[in-house]
């Protein structure tokens, strides 16, 4: 399949090492090219390549700009946090640093274009890659309008590449704008990724072996996850384990199926582990290495439980009460003689057990406080100390602010903890909770 | 007294350092002012300040040690991450290049996090790289601030943001700022690292690892709050800086108060698989406390005391509120400084020696404060008759008595502390924890009453008497390592008998080995103890066991064992008394938990209506004060309008209030005859609308639309 891009223009042997490090991508590299034409053809002003993640965008177009030697401008639109920085970077990839610095503080895109109309004009097409290209609709409203035609304003051999994970329909602006060309990447098929990931393999062992040890990687992952960097990643770091018979002299190359069983559960575990971020690499490398039973490591998950300080604790009890019950119930909750009040009536069917449902309601400091005296034991002076805890609750995230920092009259909380933390919480003060939630009567 | 302030608080003066003596000149004076004299006030400010700077540097020793634990596993996995990124085998180039990123479990107690990150900074700064930086939440709202903060902080130079409102400032800098960006930081980097490894090649990093030659100090960034940072910021920051691993080998620490799994919360799968996290578990601020108070209050070496009462608030002011330790020390400033400034004896708390010299130089009204000490007058009461008259006349007596009364208190404290220890080792272990899980709580216990009138105390005894004897050997053992160190003389003795007692023990050991009795049964039962009964049911067994007991000859190690129970029994009812039964403890002592309280558990809301309703005792103005609760009219205009409204209904009318308002301001005037009287003039409803709407901005009362001049009272209640 090497030497399969062809292009005039460009010199054979780089197109042919290009072409080898790009697998399974050789018909939009190909495209690319004919795209791009020979170096010192202008080019079409914008392409948009769009396509998942790890679909491989950057990679064609790094190798293409690499090995061919085409000057390019890389640039994240992550990165970006200002036109300004968009602008320097662009100039400082084409012509250096002092032009660069020729750019007022706050540039506008007139003084871009000025700039870089003094200098001198290009004999082959120049690049521009726009990484993350979506974030360029948050941006200035006329720059990515701008950047589709920048050839036209610039008046040089200029290409803007936009890679995207989003497709170019929700991209346009309303106003209309020059169109680029579209260019998708799809997702590779199992078999491709087989063939990519089969590439890499490790020095010390046939092909044959890592490409079984691959398809095994496979067909456990690849329902869950089809990212090649994802797959990568695990593949480095469960090959030693899928080795580690055949070092110890226990299985031959050849016998693929006590490999397979040796591996297999490994890679279910680690599927729900180093996959999820539960354990970090460096863990579960560790734990490969001291061979124990694994069991033992909590994942990041299996840490819930938070230490609070006593009041802090019926505070958020109070928070949670009044996120999840309707406030007309708090009569019958919490006022010792709440008198006759019909059970019928109390009790509206569509509303009843919804409430967990819709997610907790913000409710005013008032309530929370209403509450919070009638919960907790004993007296409690309404001391400074509470009210700090109220921000201190917010600042750690388990109440929510709903309205402005700015409203300091009456101002509204939500409670941003689950059902099971607050159960947990309330075990811990003895308070039954559920008798006080509308949604379980 | 003389500060402006209205309120009545504990001020601290942070010394500028360039106007240090004048400011140190004035703190001074105020201990001076008060009726003591000059030279006493003098020495108790100095006093005051030695004990508390010696605080100071024993919290920094102690938080230093206290993290040094996490950082030096924050270091091996710093080590680890960077050796596994610079290796270069197979797996670490197939394996995605993720940031080392060290979550690092903090606890809720917010307030002490800071002094957690400073010395953590400190020590990363000293031992593993100079590039440290820390971010607070509250400093980036927005990326572009974050990466602002990341570049200040690493590159100690200006870095421009593009902002419109900072644009004009642009002027002024003369030097061409650098760009915001991430690519500066690595070229900048880069600069540093090959410039200082020319030029000291051995920096002093220590350099552990030998094996590679040339390791690069990692860019640490510290998130000191995780929860509060804007999810969408770090997620962009974080996937900025991956794209920079391979140039720059950065490092995230997160400071986490409450779990986990927060982090999962903030960030999705895409992006924390960028990182390798791994937990770091900082003390718990439980134990943090206990090493506090084990440090400043469990000893004899710390002359200043707290009463039971005020260390049971500082206690529980930590567990209901904040789980601060930070503002533990805080309280324990406060009480320190107000020890030091209302008791005028307390120029004899200090060192022994320094105490002794200190008692000699007292003057009459010292010596007449001292004769009027409840527990001085106590111990004259016990005092035979011609020596109570000495006592109450003879100054330079007294001097000397003081000196002998201050060698017994420092010998009760230096007997006190091992005691205490002793039976703690000895009852923490016991089924229940009669007397209390950690020391503090025996010790509050001990402070109150004495312990061996306590119910749970003789229970416990009791159960000391049935222990197994591995157990028991294990706890004497603890006991005579405590007491090992003590270099006061009842210690050594005791320490002498307690070691005798043990060797007993082990030649008992021994007669069993070669004759091994029947009696192996009584040996253990508290085996046979339920492990949860109540009291009640407790005591029952006890008294069964007692009576089954009695009728059975006593084994040999029964016997000692009643023995030993009754040696510590001993030690305990010689040495535990609570303070108030030593005369001249009041020096030591600091006893004002209203103060505490009031100081330190704010209520804003009582503060604000006692100002209100009582102008007098905010104002210290006696001209304001009435008999009857009724309201003077010469009272500021806030007060008459609070007063006022505390007598309507939920909405109250303007206008009949700013006629009432008119009525009682012109009672003030001399001439109640007069026409104008009553009237409402320009400045009258002027200074009554500026009263309303103090009382607005207080939360009294909101304007409302439900009826034309009215506004609505959002309190209750009246007179
Ligand atoms: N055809 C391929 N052959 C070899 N490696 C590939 C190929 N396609 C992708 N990769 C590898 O997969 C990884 C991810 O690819 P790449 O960065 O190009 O994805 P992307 O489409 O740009 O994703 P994103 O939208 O997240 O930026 C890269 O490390 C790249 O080397
Ligand atoms: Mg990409």
């Amino acid at each position: 399949m090497a030497g399969l891009l062809e292009h005039p223009g460009y010199d054979e042997e780089r197109l042919k090492r290009a072409a080898e490090q790009l697998p399974c991508r050789e018909v939009q590299a190909g495209m690319l090219l004919s795209l791009m034409g020979e170096p010192h053809q202008y080019c079409y002003p914008s392409i948009f390549i769009y396509g998942h993640r790890a679909s491989g965008k950057s990679h064609v177009i790094n190798v293409l700009m690499k090995e061919l030697e085409l000057p390019h401008a890389t640039l994240s639109c992550v990165e970006c946090v200002s036109v300004a920085l968009l602008f320097e970077q662009v100039l400082r990839s084409f012509f250096g640093c002092d032009v660069a610095s020729l750019l007022p503080r706050s540039p506008s895109l007139t003084d871009f274009v000025r700039i870089y109309r003094q200098q001198s004009p290009a004999r082959q097409t120049r690049y521009i890659v726009m990484e993350k290209a979506e974030l360029l609709r948050d941006a200035d409203a006329n720059l990515l309008p701008a950047l589709l035609r920048l050839q036209e304003l610039v008046e040089d051999n200029v290409t803007v590449i936009l890679l995207s994970e989003i497709v170019w329909d929700t991209f346009r602006p309303n106003t209309g704008c020059f169109e680029p060309l579209l260019l998708h990447f799809p997702d590779y098929s199992k078999v491709e990724l087989q063939q990519i990931l089969s590439q890499d393999r490790h020095p010390s062992f046939s092909a044959e072996l890592y490409s079984f040890y691959v398809s095994v990687l496979l067909g456990v992952f690849y329902s869950v996850c089809r990212d090649l960097r994802e797959l990568r990643h695990l593949a480095a770091l469960n090959f030693s384990k899928f080795c580690e018979p055949l070092a110890e002299g226990k299985v031959k190359e050849t016998d693929t199926h006590k490999l397979w069983k040796n591996i297999e559960p490994h890679l279910k575990k680690a599927m729900q582990t180093v996959y999820l971020r539960e354990v970090s690499s460096l863990q579960w490398e560790q734990m490969q290495q001291m061979e124990e039973e694994t069991g033992a490591l909590k994942g990041l998950s299996a840490h819930t439980h938070v230490e609070l300080p006593f009041y802090s604790k019926f505070l958020l009890i109070a928070a949670y009460l009044a996120s999840y019950n309707p406030a007309r119930t708090d009569k019958r909750f919490f006022l010792k003689h709440h008198g006759k009040i019909k059970k019928t009536n109390f009790l509206k069917k569509n509303e009843k057990t919804t409430n967990h449902l819709l997610g907790p309601k913000p409710f005013p400091l008032d309530r929370l406080l209403a509450i919070f005296y009638s919960v907790v034991d004993g007296r409690v002076a309404p001391t400074a100390s509470i009210f700090s805890q109220i921000s201190s609750l917010v600042t750690l995230q388990l109440l929510a602010q709903v309205s402005h920092d700015d409203q300091l009259d009456s101002p509204k909380y939500k409670c941003a903890v689950s059902l099971e933390f607050i159960c947990n919480i309330s075990r811990t003060v003895n308070f039954d909770i559920m008798k006080y939630l509308y949604d379980f009567l | 007294m003389s500060t402006s302030s209205v309120s009545k608080g504990c001020f601290v003066f942070k010394p500028s350092p360039k106007k240090r003596k004048k400011q140190d000149v004035s703190q001074e004076s105020y201990f001076i002012h008060d009726c003591a004299g000059p030279e006493s006030g003098q020495r108790r400010f100095k006093l005051c300040q030695d004990l508390w700077k010696q605080i100071e540097t024993e919290t920094e020793v102690l938080q230093d040690e206290l993290h040094r634990k996490i950082l030096d596993s924050l270091l091996e996995f710093s080590r680890k991450c960077s050796s596994a990124r610079c290796h270069g085998d197979w797996a670490s180039q197939m394996r995605a290049s993720e940031i080392p990123t060290a979550a690092l479990m903090l606890g809720v107690n917010v307030p002490d996090h800071d002094l957690t990150f400073s010395s953590l900074s400190d020590l990363l700064r000293q031992s593993v790289t100079p590039y440290v930086v820390s971010l607070q939440a509250k400093e980036c709202g927005a990326l572009k601030h974050l990466l602002k903060r990341v570049l200040e902080g690493l590159m100690e130079t200006v870095v421009a943001v593009d902002d419109e409102d900072e644009a004009d400032q642009a002027a002024c800098h003369v030097q061409k700022s650098v760009h915001c960006s991430l690519t500066t930081l690595c070229d900048w980097y880069i600069i540093k690292t090959k410039k200082s490894s020319n030029d000291t090649p051995g920096k002093k990093r220590p350099s552990t690892v030998t094996d590679e030659p040339e390791q690069l100090p990692p860019v640490v960034v510290v998130f000191k709050d995780l929860e509060a940072f804007n999810p969408k910021v770090l997620q962009d920051f974080i996937l900025i800086c991956s794209r920079y691993v391979h140039r720059l080998p950065l490092m995230f620490i997160f400071g986490i108060a409450t779990s986990p799994s927060t982090i999962q919360h903030m960030l999705p799968h895409s992006v924390s698989s960028l990182l390798c996290i791994q937990l770091f578990q900082s003390l718990s601020c439980t134990e943090h406390l206990a090493t506090v108070i084990d440090k400043f209050i469990l000893t004899h070496q710390f002359p200043f005391k707290l009463t039971e009462k005020v260390l049971s608030v500082l206690v529980s002011i930590f567990f209901f509120h904040d789980f601060s330790v930070r503002n533990f020390m805080k309280g324990l400033q406060l009480a320190l400084l107000e020890h030091f400034y209302t008791q005028p004896l307390s120029v004899l708390c200090c060192r022994k020696k320094a105490a002794l010299h200190h008692a000699t130089q007292l003057d009459h009204g010292d010596l007449e404060r001292i004769r009027l000490l409840p527990s001085f007058k106590r111990y004259v009461e016990g005092q035979e008759a011609e020596e109570q008259v000495n006592l109450m006349t003879d100054d330079s007596h007294l001097k000397e008595v003081c000196q002998k009364l201050i060698k017994t208190l420092h010998k009760y404290h230096k007997n006190y502390y091992p005691t205490l220890r002793c039976l703690h080792a000895l009852t923490s272990t016991l089924p229940r924890h009669l007397l209390g899980k950690q020391i503090r709580e025996l010790h509050e216990a001990c402070l109150r009453k004495n312990v061996w009138e306590q119910e749970n105390y003789q229970s416990a005894m009791k159960l000391l008497k049935m222990q197994a004897k591995d157990e028991l050997v294990v706890s004497l053992r603890r006991c005579a390592e405590i007491l090992r160190s003590v270099k006061s003389k009842t210690m050594k003795n005791a320490c002498e008998q307690l070691e005798e007692l043990l060797c007993r023990f082990q030649q008992l050991d021994a007669a069993v080995d070669v004759a091994p009795s029947e009696d192996e049964c009584v040996l253990s039962p508290p085996k046979n103890l339920p492990k949860k009964t109540d009291l009640f049911q407790l005591q029952k067994t006890l008294l069964e066991m007692n009576e089954s007991r009695r009728s059975k000859k006593l084994s040999p190690f029964e016997i000692l064992r009643n023995e030993t129970v009754e040696f510590v029994d001993g030690l305990v009812r010689s040495h535990l008394w609570p303070p108030e039964s030593q005369p001249l403890h009041e020096v030591c002592y600091y006893s004002s938990v209203a103060t505490v309280k009031h100081h330190l558990n704010a209520s804003p809301r009582t503060s604000i209506q006692v100002a209100l309703s009582n102008p007098d005792h905010y104002l210290e103005n006696d001209s304001l004060k009435t008999e009857d609760g009724s309201l003077s009219s010469a009272a500021p205009d806030i007060c008459i309008a609070y007063k006022l409204h505390l007598e309507c209904g939920r909405l109250i009318n303007l206008y009949d209030w700013l006629e009432a308002y008119a009525t009682v301001v012109s009672a003030a005037k001399v001439d109640p005859d007069q026409d104008a009287f009553g009237k409402v003039d320009e400045v009258k409803h002027a200074r009554f609308i500026r009263a309303v709407s103090e009382l607005e901005f207080l939360g009294f009362v909101k304007s409302t639309k439900q009826k034309t001049d009215h506004v609505a009272r959002l309190t209750w209640g009246g007179c």
